[in-house]
């Protein structure tokens, strides 16, 4: 690789359409990252715990469909699920509303079927950790919180879900660094993330390298930054002498 | 609903359609076998006691495992022509199935490496000692004792990771290589059935992963009893 001419200050030249630098590129595709694994995140928290509870509840045919969920979203590859939201859900909804998505701008139907994509699709994972921390539970808080006249969604609401959530917490971190992962995969249907900037990045400035070698580090500081968040988190919700931490 | 389904063009495209599943099939045998060997031995390089071999394994590992697997794809679609031309110059002949086995094979490792390090270490100290103590050296004790039993712990994961490898062989859609979803995509594409490809791929997709994970699961419930 002698030949390569290494030239880092390539991002603070114009690119070809003016306006912007190559640097403001790279923002850009940094946001949409953060944006889109944020949005579907939000999805995956909310919905994964309410399919985590339906996977414990004493209800056999909530239980199935819980499971049932699971099983779908968890295999098919993402990617085929992602073009199954961006080209096949608006065919297969009533015209009227099919033709209004199509009709929308590109770039909302792009970050609706993201989104929508990576949420649901997390949320199959979030689920299966869910269920796992409130099976962890010890089985007399639930009965204490029903003989204390709690009913059941009060009881999972007050005394199952803050213990789950606070056992899970490290693997909904990866989960999050996941999320964060897999939004690369967006990229596919036009949505220009960090993933997408990088190759355009090489298309229109000709650096190859200085381009892949900065969206790399970006990947690194993201996931740097999450876990982080996320440890400081878990330590300002342990509940004292209570859940010590494993080692 | 106001779509009418046309699958009309699957059946003559099934010749096309195993070819891009054989594509799928050889990303994926290879990743999981060299995926498997290198990750086992950088298990064993960071847990060898070595400063150094030891930072090199967790800098491998760390740094792949943050890293989304399609920019590793990009990576080595980038990188493997430039060290293929240097090598036998130009004219090469088409080096995206090359780039992407080497992408693969050294991505799925660091996820093989973890599962391995975990593996040796549920090996109770005790077996090392003994071997130790036998006049094994640490290589033998490592390969004829320990490594036998990691592997035996871990099977189910390492299985499972197998299934997630194979899911996400369909990102080779990115270079353009026509695996069974990117030649789905292509016959749908040309033949105005984007709907009906993509949900037969989708179906496809299932069935060969939902069977084998209750097949995994079936072994761990076998295996996991003492």
């Amino acid at each position: 690789m002698g030949g390569y001419h290494w030239n880092w200050g390539v991002f603070f030249q114009q690119v070809p359409s003016g306006g912007a630098t190559y640097l403001d590129w790279f923002v850009q595709g940094v946001e949409w990252t953060l944006l889109v694994s944020a949005a579907g995140w939000a999805i995956a928290l909310a919905l994964g715990a309410l399919l985590g509870v339906l996977r414990t509840v004493p209800s056999r045919a909530l239980r199935g469909f819980a499971a049932a969920y699971v099983e779908l979203f968890r295999n098919i590859p993402l990617l085929v699920q992602l073009f199954l939201w961006y080209f096949v859900v608006p065919e297969l909804l009533p015209k009227a509303l099919g033709d209004a998505i199509k009709g929308s701008p590109p770039l909302a139907q792009q970050f609706v079927a993201a989104t929508l994509c990576l949420g649901l699709f997390t949320a199959a994972r979030v689920c299966e950790q869910v269920r796992a921390g409130i099976e962890s539970i010890a089985r007399g808080q639930r009965a204490a919180g029903l003989a204390l006249g709690l009913t059941l969604p009060q009881t999972y609401r007050f005394v199952l879900l803050p213990m789950a959530f606070r056992i899970i917490l490290p693997p909904l971190t990866s989960e999050a660094l996941n999320i964060i992962k897999n939004s690369s995969v967006v990229s596919t249907i036009g949505l220009i993330e960090l993933s997408r900037q990088a190759q355009q990045l090489v298309d229109y400035s000709a650096q190859p390298y200085e381009a892949f070698i900065a969206v790399t580090i970006a990947y690194l500081v993201i996931n740097a930054v999450v876990m982080y968040a996320m440890r400081w988190l878990e330590h300002r919700t342990r509940i004292p002498g209570y859940l010590v931490a494993a080692k | 609903m106001s779509y009418s389904f046309d699958w009309s063009s699957i059946p003559g495209a099934l010749p096309y359609l195993w070819h891009g599943a054989r594509i799928t099939l050889e990303i994926t045998a290879l990743a999981i076998l060299v995926g498997i060997v290198w990750g086992t031995v950088l298990a064993v390089m960071r847990l060898s006691g070595h400063a150094l071999l030891a930072a090199f394994a967790a800098l491998y590992v760390n740094l792949f495992r943050s890293v989304p697997l399609l920019m590793v794809i990009l990576w080595f679609f980038l990188i493997v022509p430039a060290a293929l031309r240097a090598l036998f110059g130009e004219g090469m002949p088409d080096i995206r199935l090359t780039s992407a086995f080497v992408a693969f094979s050294l991505f799925e490792a660091a996820y093989y490496a973890e599962i391995m390090r975990a593996g040796i270490q549920s090996v109770p100290k005790g077996q090392l000692s003994s071997a130790l103590a036998l006049g094994l050296t640490r290589g033998q004790a490592m390969r004829l004792v320990v490594l036998p039993q990691a592997f035996r712990n871990m099977t189910p994961l390492l299985l499972t990771q197998a299934i997630i490898l194979f899911q996400d062989t369909s990102l080779v859609y990115v270079i353009g290589l026509a695996d069974f979803f990117g030649a789905a995509y292509k016959v749908g594409d040309r033949d105005g059935r984007i709907v009906e490809l993509l949900m037969f791929a989708g179906a496809a997709y299932f069935v060969v992963c939902f069977a084998a994970s209750l097949a995994v699961r079936r072994l761990h419930s076998r295996v996991a009893s003492p």
